[in-house]
């Protein structure tokens, strides 16, 4: 969507700044905020993609200088209110004040391994025949949109070429509004960098993006 | 008394304080639901801060470097090749391997969001989730890369992969020069977190 998070080819954010020796966690809410964004997704309200959706949707000026973890947390609560499972209220209060939805759903510990070994793969079984092959030019969509979608601003309306065959996926901007997976074939889509940033680009740099076929029509 | 009672379905960025405190007030409210069980966020913090991380994909790479059958075995299928080393699952389940050398460096970001590797790199950096990289990893990559110290030759094509979908890159890294005697635990020693995104590359004795 046109939101906070579709940062490719922004100005003004300074110079990346690594830290040496990194930690993984820099405070001991941020594991806590990961392993409940985890738990609680396991309790199947909500798809990868509307999750995604619900961070996109945070205020911009939160997005663009929070932690991420709190972009997550933050996402998070949006998302257990919707699905009915923990309101503002009980958030004030800091207590529950109606029972739990789906507790039958609950990840247990010794099952936590087993869940993170498995993931989610999102590959399907194909519909209907890719409709592009390597090599064939194509120029993806311009329109800016509210909803959810995968396709980056800084490549719309831009010339490109397949370069790679991903297989059938589901379908992230449909899976987001809840209207079901309709797998769609995902490409490896290339652009040369003068097609994305004109005079500005540095010399020979190509972006590839990994584009569904709704994004892209043959040029 | 509530100052307005429309939807909160989209926070006002003054409510969106402390995440500390609102990390445990949700973690108390879902445990006494029944919702979560408390040992399984300990777990789940167990296996990014202890079993998952670079040091998983640092074993891909010196493999790759040194068995010619398991870096075909890469190129053909590299989900099922990273799997066959019991490296699967969350933020792998389809995997690419990007080559450098040959006059190529890539490098990976998520304009969009923090997609990473998970099972190969463990959680992402914060520099990685963060706008600076996210900005001008895909606009300017060789400044970029100037940034973590890694100044590439003028006819050194540069590619840039925006992880867009659920596609998840690991680069494999040119293996330096004068490190033939090494076997891969040696090798894997020397491969670092960065030069698995692209934005390193591996030296001995740095």
């Amino acid at each position: 969507m046109n939101g906070p998070q579709d940062l490719g080819g922004r100005g003004g954010f300074g110079p990346v700044r690594p830290e040496i020796d990194e930690p993984v966690f820099h405070a001991d809410w941020e594991g806590r905020a990961l392993g409940l964004t985890l738990c609680a997704g396991a309790l199947g309200h909500w798809n990868l993609d509307e999750s995604r959706h619900a961070r996109e949707c945070l205020p911009p000026a939160f997005y663009l200088s929070a932690n991420y973890y709190d972009i997550w947390l933050s996402a998070l609560e949006v998302l257990l209110e919707r699905h009915g499972e923990v309101n503002a209220e009980e958030r004030s209060a800091c207590a529950p004040l109606k029972p739990g939805l789906r507790p039958e759903r609950k990840l247990p510990a010794d099952a936590i391994f087993a869940t993170l070994s498995k993931g989610g793969p999102v590959d399907r079984a194909a519909t209907k025949p890719a409709q592009f092959a390597i090599g064939d030019r194509v120029r993806t969509f311009d329109a800016r949109m509210n909803d959810h979608t995968r396709m980056p601003e800084y490549a719309m309306g831009r010339l490109g070429t397949i370069t790679g065959l991903r297989g059938c996926h589901v379908f992230p901007d449909t899976n987001a509004r809840g209207e079901g997976e309709q797998p769609t074939w995902l490409y490896a889509v290339t652009f040369d960098g003068t097609e994305l940033w004109g005079a500005g680009a540095e010399p020979d740099t190509q972006i590839t993006i990994d584009a569904f076929e709704p994004y892209l029509t043959h040029a | 008394m509530r100052m307005h009672d429309h939807s909160h379905d989209h926070p006002h960025a003054n409510e969106l304080s402390d995440p500390e405190a609102r990390t445990r007030a949700l973690e108390t409210i879902l445990v006494q639901k029944g919702l979560v069980d408390p040992e399984a966020i300990d777990e789940i913090i167990e296996t990014y801060a202890k079993r998952v991380g670079p040091q998983n994909g640092a074993q891909v790479v010196a493999r790759a470097w040194c068995d010619p059958q398991f870096a075909d075995a890469l190129r053909q299928d590299a989900t099922s090749a990273i799997a066959s080393m019991g490296f699967q699952g969350r933020q792998a389940e389809h995997m690419e391997v990007l080559w450098n050398g040959d006059g190529v460096h890539n490098m990976v970001v998520c304009t969009l969001c923090s997609c990473y590797p998970w099972a190969v790199l463990g959680l992402p950096p914060v520099w990685y989730k963060s706008p600076p990289y996210r900005a001008r990893a895909v606009a300017e990559p060789r400044k970029v890369l100037a940034e973590f110290g890694v100044t590439l030759p003028k006819k050194t094509k540069v590619r840039v992969w925006d992880s867009t979908a659920e596609v998840r890159y690991l680069v494999i890294p040119e293996r330096p020069p004068g490190t033939e005697g090494l076997d891969e635990a040696a090798l894997a020693a020397l491969v670092t977190r960065d030069s698995m995104i692209g934005t390193g590359i591996v030296e001995v004795g740095s």
